[in-house]
């Protein structure tokens, strides 16, 4: 690095966070949930071929027991982050405008943690059976 | 890009050259399955509003799952279901493919495209399978 370029303090560069204050934490955890993802959407694919053509009877009794349960919890949790993540980088890659950048940014956060929370508590219902 | 033209052309306000993009290129393999990927990743992104309707419709129940499993009965149904299992599979799939080249391995020609090649081959075969044996398990097409 040439000496004309040190307008960071030392403290920044050791930092490495760059100029959104984020570094690579998003690129890493966008890997971390799609690690995870692969055996929870084979999961996920399996849970659903064994629920094909029962009756909702049987089909609660099975989305209830504890695995299952836990399953696709840890399905729609990993899912719902790790597109949290995609889709603000496809926003920020196609949205310029700063207004519809916010706007479309703050809806993607609104559509993760209501879905997210929708089927959170559906699992859950289903689970404790109330 | 008209605001870049419209712009007087002095000083730092002048057009700048702009770096080429896609319509530019041949279209090519690698190119068109990261551009899939991406497609499938935001087509899940609202898949997921399925995965909500049918945990709620069993948590909220039997009228609400006999409705979901109406719709899912239906040619519309089964279509949306169908490509929902395949963006699915070959969203994991190309995943996967990325996550080997984020080693730093497979970026040779032939190999990136045998990685490429592997994962629509690979995703479409899956998805078949799955169908046909969800299809049997259901007792033959309704």
């Amino acid at each position: 690095m040439r000496e004309a370029s040190h307008l960071r303090t030392p403290m920044r560069r050791v930092r490495g966070l760059g100029a959104a204050h984020s570094g690579t934490g998003h690129f890493w955890h966008q890997r971390v949930t799609s690690v995870a993802g692969i055996p929870l959407t084979i999961g996920l694919l399996l849970v659903v071929m064994a629920l094909l053509g029962r009756s909702h009877a049987a089909v609660v009794q099975i989305l209830a027991s504890p695995i299952v349960s836990i399953v696709l919890l840890l399905f729609i949790i990993n899912a719902v982050y790790h597109m949290w993540i995609g889709m603000q980088e496809i926003i920020l890659d196609y949205v310029h405008d700063d207004k519809w950048k916010l706007l479309s940014l703050m809806a993607n956060t609104f559509f993760v943690f209501a879905i997210g929370l929708a089927c959170v508590y559906a699992i859950l219902k289903l689970s404790f059976g109330v | 890009m008209a605001e870049v033209e419209a712009a007087p052309a002095t000083g730092a306000e002048r057009a700048r050259p702009l770096s080429p993009h896609l319509q530019i290129y041949k279209p090519m393999l690698t190119m068109v399955m990261s551009i899939v990927h991406r497609l499938t990743g935001a087509a899940l992104y609202f898949g997921t509003l399925l995965l909500a309707w049918w945990l709620l419709a069993a948590a909220s129940g039997p009228n609400a799952y006999a409705g979901f499993e109406w719709f899912m009965g239906t040619v519309i149904g089964q279509l949306v279901l169908f490509g929902y299992t395949w963006a699915l599979i070959h969203h994991m799939l190309g995943g996967i493919r990325h996550l080997i080249w984020d080693t730093v391995r497979g970026f040779e020609p032939a190999e990136r495209e045998f990685l490429t090649l592997a994962t629509l081959v690979g995703s479409i075969t899956l998805t078949l399978i799955v169908w046909v044996i969800g299809y049997l398990a259901m007792g033959g097409p309704r």
